[in-house]
């Protein structure tokens, strides 16, 4: 570059210089490429639920209720979801009992109670090394430990090994969120509540825990949608792929019953050939959709107020 | 509450420590709490006892030829790993093909140009898109990408192939990408913008050359998050890379194909029960074995990167 010459300074081109005139090629190429990688992100979200609804359409317009409360079968104008929202429905049943009071209560101790130890710092990064886990690999721990070591208690490959599996597995997603919404508490709000004389718990129950609410609420609600969503350890466990008779009534008492959930009806008519096959999955991929997107968009909107009011 | 006319009991140590039945409620608050805590490492403890017993049977019984011949076919006794790690390897390549570019893209894009209204809209969406189950994906992966896409491109391809699979995978992981490089990026303080600005650099230099840099730490952590999520993936590629009983070796994305997470998956979905022949059931948990060692080095390296960020600024 040094040996061109020099250019003649003129008092126009000083002024293009300083305005920026010149046409800034690189950067708005750079530009245009970084648009066009967020916009497609956005639109294989819209083609993706484009293909779903229009794939599942049919089945909605034909048989509405009775594919909602059909059960699992081999022809496919005559199966239905029944069984399948019936497993669902437990395992957030489970997550809800099991994670959520669990996972906040390891959140309270990592932030409120815990000295800055060698332990602390084990589990943190324990925690987190966790919630890195593949999902199958949970499914092996629930195939080796709720279906096989514990089948006396839970029934073998049935509902209470799946929830419990899957409650474990949404575990450290809820202690990472629910910790990060503890932390976020300004640190006046506790010293107020020591100055007047409470203790650890009643600041955490009275002040800290109501702050963080929103927060913790919404690392639950996508926790829960991460749990209805995932089949990969439930296959593991022993869900049922084939068929599976009866066993669709909400009795608690079937727990222990061999079971079945969403994710899996769809994954197992995925691979069914044929345009009804096909069908049925998108409008069964509807309904897990609508389930999931509406806990998780509720939570997304939930957030972004309560953000914007602190 | 203390009443001006009543007579002050002696202060003691006693009364400043307050109330004992408090006291031992707060112990055992606390013992709880902590409990939840340790039940982290409960749990970390049981997923390694579980694999590594089964683990232990089959590495000591298999015949070790049996580990390096060709193809994936546990019911027959052919455990090939080289199949299902070369497999599981194409499918994390592929989707990082996809994920990398489209996910750090978006990433710059929202750090650096975005007005905070576009911000507003897209990071949703993102989130919306990292909530999608990824049944969801494989179906869309084997009805739409397949023929729409793979089809169109190779002619040869197959209904089920891993490129279509990878793609999935690879939509899956967007999000992710784009989140963590993002924040990353954002980490990055604001006057080292301004500094590469008052040196008239124009906004591409300042964010290829000052901003990227800076915050490169964090897009490796990234990525590598990515990769390990995307080994770890198991139901797009059990739906859309099609080899439920098992594979031939193939280094072809344009075939079928098996990796580590779908080799799980379709063993234990293959028949009723989780079991076969000899050591079908065992190889299960000699590849989760695997599995989770290479994720967790992958998360640990990771770990390592974010945190270099988060000490530098």
């Amino acid at each position: 570059m040094a040996a061109t010459a020099p250019l003649p300074v003129t008092a126009e081109l000083v002024r293009d210089r300083l305005q920026g005139r010149r046409l800034d090629v690189t950067g708005t190429l750079f530009r245009l490429l970084l648009l066009l990688a967020l916009a497609l992100s956005v639109i294989v979200l819209g083609v993706l639920l484009y293909d779903v609804v229009t794939g599942g359409l049919s089945v909605f317009t034909d048989r509405a209720g009775d594919f909602l409360t059909g059960t699992l079968g081999s022809q496919p104008a005559n199966s239905g979801l029944a069984q399948g929202l019936k497993g669902t429905f437990y395992i957030g049943v489970f997550v809800v009992v099991l994670a959520f009071p669990i996972g906040i209560g390891a959140a309270v101790y990592l932030e409120e109670y815990a000295p800055r130890s060698r332990f602390t710092r084990f589990i943190d990064v324990n925690i987190r090394n966790l919630a890195g886990v593949p999902s199958v690999v949970y499914g092996i721990l629930g195939l080796a430990i709720f279906v096989k070591a514990a089948g006396s208690l839970t029934g073998g490959r049935s509902l209470i090994a799946a929830g419990v599996t899957l409650a474990i597995l949404v575990l450290p997603i809820v202690i990472i969120t629910s910790a990060e919404a503890i932390r976020a508490v300004p640190n006046g709000i506790r010293e107020a509540g020591f100055g007047v004389g409470a203790t650890r718990w009643e600041v955490v129950r009275s002040h800290v825990l109501p702050y963080a609410a929103p927060g913790i609420l919404t690392g639950t609600v996508l926790s829960l949608a991460r749990a209805l969503g995932e089949a990969a350890p439930l296959i593991l466990v022993g869900a049922v792929t084939g068929f599976l008779g009866g066993a669709n009534s909400y009795n608690p008492a079937t727990l222990d019953d061999r079971f079945t959930a969403l994710p899996i009806v769809i994954a197992t008519w995925a691979g069914r050939p044929g345009p009804e096959w096909e069908a049925n999955t998108s409008a069964a991929i509807v309904i897990l959709l609508v389930v999931v997107l509406v806990a998780n968009t509720a939570a997304i909107v939930l957030r972004n107020r309560y953000e914007k009011k602190r | 509450m203390a009443q001006a006319t009543i007579d002050p009991a002696p202060l003691s140590i006693a009364s400043l420590r307050g109330d004992p039945r408090r006291q031992r409620k707060e112990g055992l608050i606390k013992a709880l709490f902590l409990g939840s805590a340790a039940m982290s490492i409960v749990i970390s403890a049981l997923i390694v006892l579980s694999l590594a017993g089964e683990a232990y049977t089959f590495v000591s019984q298999v015949e070790i030829a049996q580990l390096w011949t060709d193809g994936w076919f546990p019911r027959r006794g052919i455990y090939d790993i080289k199949t299902i790690l070369i497999g599981s390897l194409l499918v994390t390549f592929v989707a990082m093909a996809v994920a990398a570019p489209i996910g750090m893209g978006a990433a710059v894009y929202l750090s650096e140009y975005a007005r905070p209204g576009v911000r507003k809209v897209i990071k949703p969406i993102l989130e919306v898109l990292a909530g999608i189950p990824s049944v969801v994906l494989g179906f869309f992966a084997l009805t739409f990408i397949a023929p729409e896409v793979i089809q169109r491109i190779n002619d040869g391809a197959t209904t089920f192939n891993l490129a279509a699979a990878g793609i999935g995978v690879g939509i899956l992981t967007i999000p992710l990408v784009a989140s963590i490089a993002e924040d990353a990026m954002r980490s990055v303080p604001m006057a080292l913008r301004e500094a590469s600005y008052g040196m008239g650099a124009r906004k591409v230099t300042t964010a290829v050359r000052v901003v990227i840099p800076a915050a490169v730490s964090g897009l490796v952590a990234a990525l590598i998050v990515a990769i390990s999520r995307a080994i770890g993936e198991t139901m797009v590629v059990f739906i859309a890379a099609g080899a439920t009983g098992g594979s031939l070796f193939t280094t072809d994305i344009f075939r079928p194909g098996q990796t580590m997470t779908a080799a799980m998956a379709s063993q234990a979905a293959g028949t009723d029960q989780v079991r076969g022949a000899g050591l079908t059931f065992q190889s299960l948990f000699f590849v989760g074995m695997l599995l989770f060692l290479i994720t967790l080095v992958l998360n640990l390296f990771a770990d390592r990167f974010v945190r270099r960020v988060r000490q530098r600024y």
